[in-house]
């Protein structure tokens, strides 16, 4: 009798996942089922875009089956619970789901209710966040209307989807106030946690030092408690305070609500401990993580989901066929990260490298952690590689699952040279 | 890297006076700690939250953040900024001894 792979979550990994499954395993051998809760598929990345008119919701999404390759099937029913010893979904409405391997990818969800005072009087008025669709539609009517005052753009704590996103926005906003020439009655604020735009520090030098050069006030190790929307303030556990007129809240995170009524799956926050480096779980071997969902030190970006799914699929294979998972993830991520003005910058880093400079995916390349148009058409350009490279479930060439150390240029090396091989 | 003095001991500190090796650390040595990092005495509520990190690393290899101290350790958010008002996590972890709990990237 064939194995059934229950992959929960038919976003970016889930999608993946089942897609390079489908195509690596037989009929015979495996039968592969997508639990989702609905059949809309948002381009998440996009979501960036519609506060500034650039993007409309509804040219984001597409039905989650119609990215699944044929026999896959997609189940849409929200999941009640997983329960670990007896290898079975609990789906809502009764059904139960055996499973030979689970892979979870049920990405991170947005808690904007469990910040004081967020989701209170002046939620979705003055108080915004453009990390759903529906918020990043209401601020983009919010912001065309803006004429003056303090914009603010605030995150609550770590981890987020795209850490990269609200300096995005604040890139962004510099260029759309400019455009409209109203920059000089807008303050511009941007508020985190950190104790720096990004925490790692040459990818913080050179981000701070664009936040500086488009007038961006940043304020650090602020920890939001309260948002007070009436007031137009966001008050700090310690005590500090910052005055707005338009707040832009990227609300805390945590893993989807059945991972907590699933003893032994997720952590405090509700992310799936996995390995980092297997993607399986420490205590059930058949039990797998990718994206958004899995508790590893990465980034919850697109990009990770990606470069880890060609290495989980190859440990899937091993354990259905009673082997230890031989496959290792690196950590690999790569961002896109918008400007303003048609320019972006890119990003590649993993566990062990922190972005450097140099080029990407070799010597020659899309230059790293530097501004340029090239960039920015790369962003545009990754679109279309969503939904028609990543999701399938191919490859893009020249780039593979592991970082590409060449063309990266490595300070411990004596003067800063981009390594060749 | 520089050397600090404890307890009469000499331990290895990094630049934001986090313990190198949180092996060195012993509870007289918190004490000390916690007045380099502002705080005169460390009270039993200050006393179940570092020992909570240090349970904490021990088992999963890096200290809690805020959110999840705020959820796991038993102490509200609002009062561990009460107890280390310069920050819980990084404060606490400094003077339980361990690394400076790993920010999510």
């Amino acid at each position: 009798m064939a194995n059934r792979i229950v992959v929960l979550g038919g976003g970016t990994g889930g999608t993946l996942v089942a897609n390079r499954l489908r195509r690596r395993l037989g009929r015979a051998e495996a039968e592969i089922v997508v639990v989702d809760e609905d059949d809309r598929h948002v381009y998440q990345p996009g979501l960036l875009f519609v506060p500034f008119g650039l993007a409309h919701v509804d040219d984001l999404v597409r039905p989650r089956h119609a990215q699944l390759h044929t026999g896959v099937d997609l189940v849409e029913r929200a999941v009640e619970s997983v329960d670990l010893a007896a290898r079975e979904v609990r789906l809502a409405g009764g059904t139960v789901l055996a499973y030979d391997v689970l892979v979870v990818a049920t990405g991170a969800v947005l808690q904007p209710e469990e910040t004081d005072g967020l989701t209170g009087p002046g939620w979705m008025e003055r108080v915004f966040t453009f990390y759903d669709p529906a918020g990043a539609a209401a601020l983009a009517d919010a912001i065309a209307a803006f004429e003056r005052g303090r914009i603010v753009v605030s995150v609550v704590d770590m981890p987020i989807k795209c850490p990269v996103a609200p300096l995005e926005f604040c890139f962004l906003a510099d260029w759309y106030l400019r455009r409209r020439k109203i920059r000089d009655a807008v303050d511009l604020v941007f508020v985190t946690p950190l104790d720096g735009a990004f925490t790692k520090p040459v990818c913080n030098h050179e981000l701070s030092g664009l936040l500086r050069e488009k007038g961006v006030e940043v304020v650090t190790e602020f920890s939001t408690g309260t948002v007070d929307g009436p007031g137009g303030r966001l008050v700090s556990y310690d005590g500090r305070e910052v005055a707005f007129d338009l707040a832009v809240v990227v609300p805390l995170h945590g893993g989807a609500k059945y991972v907590e009524r699933s003893p032994g799956l997720g952590d405090e926050l509700g992310f799936v401990t996995v390995d980092e480096h297997t993607l399986q779980s420490r205590s059930h071997p058949e039990v797998f993580a990718i994206g958004d969902a899995a508790g590893i030190p990465t980034s919850k970006a697109g990009s990770v989901a990606h470069f880890a799914g060609e290495v989980l699929v190859e440990n899937v294979v091993h354990v259905l066929a009673g082997a230890e998972p031989t496959a290792s993830f690196d950590g690999h991520t790569n961002c896109f990260i918008e400007s303003g003005f048609d320019k972006a910058l890119l990003i590649d880093f993993n566990y062990e490298t922190e972005p450097l400079r140099g080029h990407f995916p070799s010597v020659v390349g899309l230059p790293l952690l530097r501004e340029s148009r090239l960039n920015h058409l790369g962003k545009l350009a990754f679109e279309w590689l969503y939904w028609h490279v990543l999701l399938p479930g191919h490859d893009i060439p020249g780039v593979g699952a592991a970082m590409p150390e060449r063309g990266k240029s490595f300070p411990e090396r004596g003067r800063a040279r981009e390594r060749v091989r | 890297m520089t050397t600090a003095t404890y307890a009469g001991h000499d331990v290895e500190v990094d630049g934001e006076g986090f313990l190198e090796d949180p092996s060195e650390w012993t509870r007289e040595m918190a004490t000390e700690i916690a007045r380099d990092a502002g705080i005169e005495t460390l009270s039993a509520e200050h006393w179940k939250v570092v020992d909570f990190m240090r349970a904490q690393y021990a088992e999963k290899g890096t200290g809690p953040t805020v959110r999840v101290l705020g959820k796991t350790s038993g102490v509200s958010i609002k009062e561990l900024y009460e107890l280390f008002p310069k920050g819980p996590a990084k404060t606490a972890a400094r003077i339980a001894g361990i690394p400076k709990p790993r920010g999510c990237i």
